[in-house]
């Protein structure tokens, strides 16, 4: 077991080598389930979005963490795969003949077809130029969508509705807990593919070329085709999430394809953390719930996310899933509860410490913005004036001294951490 | 013809804006090999900044302050940030520059508000310096003109006729062997990516006042600047600026040259349908040159990405 010691985080691999049946039944369980926990109609398109994103992730992650390409421009291929979707749901006599269950595949297909067509000419390279060119294409894509009126519908989209196909074994997805149980079925299929498909001769040898693109030549693989057909494959489930995307809402706009989403995909695989299978998984979920509870509470809810991305680029490069498989050594072990006391000592201090720096930014934010005359303002669950002095003093004083605490536990964290992740009787 | 000249001026003062950026776009991949994605950002700063001083002490001590703390700013940038992404290779680098783009323009909202702020040009400048058939010339668009091509000057000459060009150049090809010959190299890539970004604030001080100062301007310009660089190829500074000042160029005529599809169309030959709502390629008929005028960069590139995927001046496959 010596060789576990390496610390996971700092390699960059796939997945678990295991082909295990238990997480997918798991998930599908949790799945099905979910909707019998959360019956609000407001959780349930939550629930929706998250799906929808989580698909999206899984289909960039196969370029950006299988392949190590990084594509600027990813939209442009859900959205494709969604207007196309959203044509054949207005084509009256094709869409009644169909039912709803399959549409997303034409979305898939649309999505494979453009990138067929870009990743052409766009996969001879890795790297900045694919970055550039990923930019290019979509920023082109993006700015025809108010030019081609007839595809894109202009500034104001086109939308369509799921409701004229036909009935899947007599559901005609009038209500969203049925759209639900359509997303379920997609994201399962679709992840289960795209797992199937990142242990399949051609997914490991997009990992080799992604490491070393010369000596996977010098093996004789083509880098370049390797990389065409994880860009297309990734397009397809890039369009199919796109074509749920338009059975959820029934609308397509130039939103859709612009840099702004495709930036937000990159933001939500990165958070998740790239490494890992699951990685986009988990930032999809958590994204989800940043953006739409978040921004409930919070106008500046887009301003800490972009706090935490890029204090993610920094300190955890593996993202939250790399954060997660730090752990797995100290459970082998079975020294993770060396950890529990050192981190409650640390981590109840830093979130309090964060708590306090996030109630002078809302209060700074307030005591600038706000209209006139408007110097009451409520955070957590109390109401107070924003020009009082008080105020001020509780925050800072959460700030600093949570942040003096969490900094004077730090070193016995370290050290516990060194620890739990030591054998017994065994050098690290 | 009196057009064609007023148009020549219009794309000369865009493509040398796009140039300044471009300049230390370009520089700063030719150090660190990494585009860095938060440079129309610092561009956005440098106009935010002068605003927020020419209220107190004038327009230009904006214009002298407001490119140095921006240079600050990125050099701060470089040291704390990008030089410890940089262990992690490059996409990790590509992607904080990223995400800090996005960190820079909420982090603008949340000082200055979502509203355009009223940052004007000095009133020194406020007058018409001279008519071509009616169209006048703001002498502000002149001043710019200079600045720019006085500055392009000046990088031209530090980084080819002095010692410390030759440093910097000498680090960007063999960072080893300079650092063999006593230089300090990761402070010579701290100062090349704050002149970097300092540059990119002498565009935006000059901008802010012309364009516009609002929290989407660097997101305005920010993938144009990137399609300069990579039409001109990557890390050459003749290329940035030929490139720039075609840019600057095609828009400019597009935009003011009306000339309908539906004429060039009809005169190859083809018939305009009696329905378009019915014909499948309706857009093109009611196409505009001012229309696609936006999207002609984006072509360019992609056309130049297929054919000479160095671009226009590069030496070599980025």
């Amino acid at each position: 077991m010596t060789d576990q010691t390496q610390s996971p985080a700092t390699r960059i691999r796939a997945g678990s080598m295991t082909l295990s049946a238990t997480p997918w039944i798991v998930a599908f369980v949790l799945l099905m389930l979910l909707p019998y926990v959360f019956t609000t109609n407001s959780a349930i398109t939550i629930m929706n979005q998250m799906s929808i994103t989580i698909i999206f992730a899984l289909a960039y992650n196969m370029l950006l963490g299988q392949g190590g390409m990084l594509s600027f421009g990813h939209a442009v291929y859900m959205g494709v795969g969604g207007f196309a979707c959203v044509h054949i749901m207005n084509m009256e006599g094709l869409f009644s003949s169909i039912p709803l269950i399959i549409l997303p595949i034409f979305g898939g297909l649309f999505g494979l077809g453009l990138a067929t067509i870009v990743g052409a000419f766009s996969t001879r390279k890795a790297g900045t130029v694919f970055a550039m060119i990923s930019l290019g294409v979509g920023e082109l894509i993006a700015a025809c969508s108010v030019i081609i009126v007839a595809f894109f519908g202009g500034e104001e989209g086109i939308s369509g509705d799921r409701t004229y196909a036909l009935p899947t074994f007599g559901v005609e997805f009038l209500q969203q807990i049925e759209v639900y149980y359509l997303i379920v079925f997609w994201l399962m299929i679709s992840s289960i593919l795209m797992y199937l498909y990142s242990r399949t001769p051609l997914g490991r040898m997009a990992n080799a070329v992604r490491d070393n693109p010369e000596r996977a030549e010098f093996l004789g693989y083509s880098a370049r085709w390797v990389r065409f057909y994880s860009f297309i494959a990734s397009g397809f489930f890039a369009g199919i999430a796109g074509g749920l995307f338009a059975i959820n809402y029934e609308i397509l706009t130039e939103e859709n394809l612009n840099t702004a989403s495709s930036g937000i995909i990159l933001l939500v695989t990165f958070l998740g953390g790239v490494g890992f299978f699951f990685g986009p998984i988990i930032g999809a979920i958590v994204f989800t719930l940043v953006q739409t509870v978040l921004s409930l509470e919070t106008d500046l809810w887009a301003f800490y996310a972009g706090v935490l991305f890029v204090a993610t680029v920094m300190y955890f490069p593996g993202g939250l899933a790399g954060l997660i498989m730090m752990h797995v050594p100290a459970f082998k072990f079975g020294k993770a509860r060396v950890l529990v006391m050192p981190y409650i000592k640390t981590l109840i201090p830093g979130a309090l410490a964060i708590i306090g720096i996030a109630s002078l930014v809302e209060m700074t934010f307030h005591y600038r913005h706000a209209t006139a005359g408007d110097e009451e303002m409520t955070l957590f669950w109390t109401t107070f004036n924003s020009h009082d002095i008080l105020p001020w003093i509780v925050a800072a004083a959460l700030a600093l001294g949570g942040f003096w605490l969490a900094r004077k536990t730090a070193p016995d964290l370290a050290e516990a951490w060194g620890q739990a992740n030591t054998p017994d009787g065994g050098r690290l | 013809m009196d057009l064609i000249l007023v148009n020549l001026i219009d794309g000369l003062v865009t493509g040398l804006l796009l140039f300044m950026l471009s300049a230390g776009l370009t520089l700063i991949f030719s150090m660190m090999g990494v585009l860095n994605f938060a440079h129309a950002s610092f561009y956005m700063l440098g106009a935010y900044f002068a605003y927020q001083i020419s209220l107190a002490m004038g327009f230009w001590m904006g214009l002298l302050l407001a490119p140095i703390i921006v240079g600050i700013m990125g050099a701060g940038v470089e040291r704390y940030g990008l030089r410890r992404v940089h262990q992690y290779g490059h996409v990790p680098e590509l992607i904080f520059t990223f995400g800090l783009a996005l960190l820079i323009e909420e982090l603008v909202q949340f000082i200055w508000g979502k509203n355009q702020m009223p940052y004007a040009i000095p009133e020194v400048l406020q007058f018409t310096a001279f008519s071509i058939a009616g169209n006048s010339i703001p002498a502000y668009k002149i001043f710019m003109i200079f600045i720019s091509i006085a500055i392009f000057i000046a990088l031209l000459y530090i980084l080819t006729r002095t010692r410390v060009g030759m440093i910097i150049q000498a680090a960007l090809s063999y960072p080893k062997t300079v650092e063999a010959l006593g230089h300090n190299v990761p402070l010579i890539f701290m100062g090349v990516f704050g002149v970097g970004t300092a540059l990119a604030g002498v565009a935006g001080v000059i901008a802010g006042p012309v364009l516009g100062t609002f929290p989407g301007m660097a997101f305005v310009l920010g993938s144009i600047v990137f399609v300069t660089i990579v039409i001109g190829g990557l890390g050459s500074l003749w290329g940035a600026l030929v490139a720039s000042l075609l840019i600057g160029w095609i828009t400019t005529f597009a935009a003011s040259y009306n000339i309908r599809f539906e004429d060039i169309l009809t005169g190859i030959g083809f018939i305009r349908p009696e329905n378009l709502d019915e014909a499948l390629l309706r857009d093109l008929w009611t196409l505009t040159m001012p229309q696609i005028g936006p999207i002609l960069p984006y072509i360019l590139m992609v056309l130049i990405l297929v054919f000479r995927p160095y671009g226009l001046f590069g030496k070599r496959d980025a």
